[in-house]
């Protein structure tokens, strides 16, 4: 809800970052370190970069969008707090006993030998990220 | 063979982005069209000739993937539905420099689209319905202006959304099944263990799949969306990306993957007569031809919704019938509205009122479709709302059957009140109407579609014998 687009990349930081320590606690050091030097890491460094070549807001404008904002979303946290206190008292979760999670092989056999699909379609949303940025950034000719 | 597909409009894509110039002039718009016939042959090629194919990569490339008669229809539909939109892209996109990126976006939907139809592994299926709507994402916003925006922000949103539903059921599959291959999920489903996770898997998929299909109550974007967009697009999101995501995913997974039990049945039919009646209703408040288009896509959807969860072979085979009719017939009416467009400028009812006349082919055509999408004889939306009706009166739903025929009637009555004021009735152009001609390719894909949609209701006892009755046994 911030105005700064740069303390956004921040938060966005910080959320992979604590996910990635959840992935760890969890089991997943792999997918941990992925989701470090990935989402955390490598994101943001480009988000700032591309930030960077923005043209900063004035400080007027600055505040009026924060004023904005906060009308705008004060009520939120409440809404909330009213629906978690309600849920709480009505609903009433069943007890299910979660089966224990499948450990499957080594992650370079899953992706190389059993997900391989997959990595055509990671290598195919690169592609459609280069084209939706050159059609939806680059300037016409003059 | 299954791999050819997604291979095959892989390797051009990645021809044409080679730093030659002529690629971009020329070929590129002859090389898509030639790829999308070949798929068109060969998915006919292998419904008549099971055992023709010989995968030559199948060593190389070692996918999951696999063909069958869903498969196969779905395509046949795919291939159709983006040639159309080629042709009407290199007839209505006015800059040449948006032209080589929409044929390579165009590439990647294919490859979305056909690598969703062939999976068999709910994650690579859920990579590759992410796939098309990003391609989708930017084809939109293609021309970036405001209400083109707005119509996109409001799909990316929503579809993020239904992303995460169906992302959150897939994490509950492979807790309770060890893995995401159809087999595997369809064995934890057989064994009767941990039935309220795999319940709410189910449950979040089926939210999921709701709002790509665009059934009410999550259709806020579907309007924006078509009706905003530029026409090639129109004509391709309307056509079949919102069918590929949302419906065939919905009849796959339903009909042979997950369980359908009564309470999901349920849930199925009560979306299905909402969105029939709701959109059918909603058509005769719309002042613009493309946004009274996108109401009526939503109340077709919610036939073949109901079709699938009256949970019978013969209804399962009618949703199938109906996805495909509904796809040709729709894009036919937004051919027709790109048309109006180009030769009106203007696809606002208020406006072109009157002088639809100017545009013979056009008026033919649109007949057609409407006709069709009414369900009247003999095109081929009558016959597969039939199937529908009578797989409902055999399973004792006589009420819903009662009430998707009345729907019928209302969907007749808008399209009847549009179709006379718009074409058969003369008015003299305004002097905001500039007169333009009509290029030939736009004309050439009405009269193709129309042409499917009268041959598919005229040869419907081949359809029947042929297509739609091998159908049912797929329906788990």
């Amino acid at each position: 809800m911030t105005v700064r687009l740069i303390h956004s990349v921040v938060g966005l930081a910080i959320t992979s970052a604590i996910v990635s320590v959840l992935m760890y606690r969890l089991g997943s050091p792999l997918a941990a370190v992925f989701e470090l030097s990935v989402c955390s890491g490598l994101i943001p460094v480009i988000f700032i970069t591309t930030i960077s070549f923005t043209q900063r807001v004035s400080k007027e404008r600055l505040r009026q969008r924060r004023r904005e904002r906060l009308a705008k979303f004060l009520y939120l946290p409440l809404i909330l707090i009213a629906a978690w206190l309600t849920l709480s008292h009505f609903l009433k979760i069943p007890q299910v006993d979660l089966p224990i999670p499948y450990c499957g092989p080594d992650v370079r056999v899953m992706l190389w030998g059993l997900r391989r699909l997959d990595l055509l379609g990671q290598v195919v949303i690169l592609l459609t990220g280069v084209f939706g940025v050159v059609i939806l950034f680059k300037e016409p000719d003059k | 063979m299954p791999n050819l597909f997604v291979l095959g409009p892989f390797f051009l894509l990645l021809i044409l982005n080679l730093p030659f110039k002529p690629l971009r002039k020329g070929f590129a718009f002859w090389s898509v069209g030639l790829l999308l016939l070949v798929q068109m042959f060969n998915a006919l090629r292998l419904w008549f000739m099971p055992g023709s194919s010989v995968d030559r990569l199948g060593s190389f490339f070692a996918f999951s993937l696999a063909i069958d008669k869903l498969s196969l229809i779905m395509l046949f539909t795919i291939a159709i539905v983006a040639f159309v939109s080629l042709l009407i892209a290199k007839s209505t996109i006015a800059q040449e420099r948006q032209k080589f990126p929409f044929f390579n976006l165009l590439l990647i939907s294919i490859i979305g689209m056909n690598a969703t139809v062939l999976s068999r592994d709910i994650f690579s299926l859920y990579v590759f319905m992410e796939i098309t709507a990003v391609a989708v994402f930017v084809l939109m916003a293609i021309e970036k202006d405001k209400f083109t925006i707005e119509g996109t922000f409001k799909y990316l949103v929503l579809s993020m959304l239904a992303s995460i539903f169906i992302l959150s059921g897939t994490a509950l599959l492979i807790l309770t099944a060890g893995g995401t291959s159809f087999s595997e999920v369809r064995s934890a489903f057989s064994s009767g263990h941990n039935a309220v996770i795999l319940n709410l898997a189910s449950g979040l998929f089926l939210c999921g799949l709701f709002i790509k299909s665009g059934a009410v109550p999550f259709h806020g974007w579907v309007p924006d969306a078509y009706a905003h967009t530029q026409s090639a697009v129109s004509v391709l999101l309307a056509g079949i990306v919102t069918k590929v995501s949302g419906i065939y995913v919905l009849l796959r997974l339903f009909s042979s993957v997950f369980v359908l039990k009564a309470p999901f049945q349920n849930v199925l039919m009560s979306v299905g007569v909402i969105s029939i009646v709701f959109a059918a209703l909603a058509t005769f408040t719309q002042s613009g031809f493309k946004r009274l288009l996108s109401y009526s896509s939503i109340s077709q959807v919610g036939y073949i919704l109901l079709a699938l969860g009256c949970a019978t072979p013969l209804a399962f085979a009618g949703a199938v019938f109906h996805f495909f009719n509904h796809a040709i017939f729709k894009s036919l009416l937004f051919v027709n509205a790109a048309s109006l467009k180009k030769e009106l400028d203007s696809t606002e009812i208020p406006i072109i009122m009157g002088l639809g006349y100017r545009l013979p082919v056009t008026r033919a055509t649109s007949l057609v479709g409407f006709l069709s999408t009414s369900g009247i004889p003999p095109f081929s939306g009558f016959w597969s709302k039939l199937i529908i009706i009578i797989a409902l009166l055999a399973s004792g739903r006589a009420l819903y059957a009662a009430v998707a025929l009345l729907a019928s009637v209302l969907t007749l009555a808008y399209f009847l009140y549009f179709t006379r004021n718009v074409f058969f009735i003369k008015t003299e152009a305004g002097p905001g109407v500039h007169a333009a001609s009509v290029p030939l390719g736009i004309k050439l894909c009405e009269v193709m579609l129309a042409a499917i949609t009268l041959a598919a209701g005229i040869g419907f006892p081949f359809m029947l014998n042929t297509w739609i009755l091998p159908l049912r046994g797929i329906f788990n």
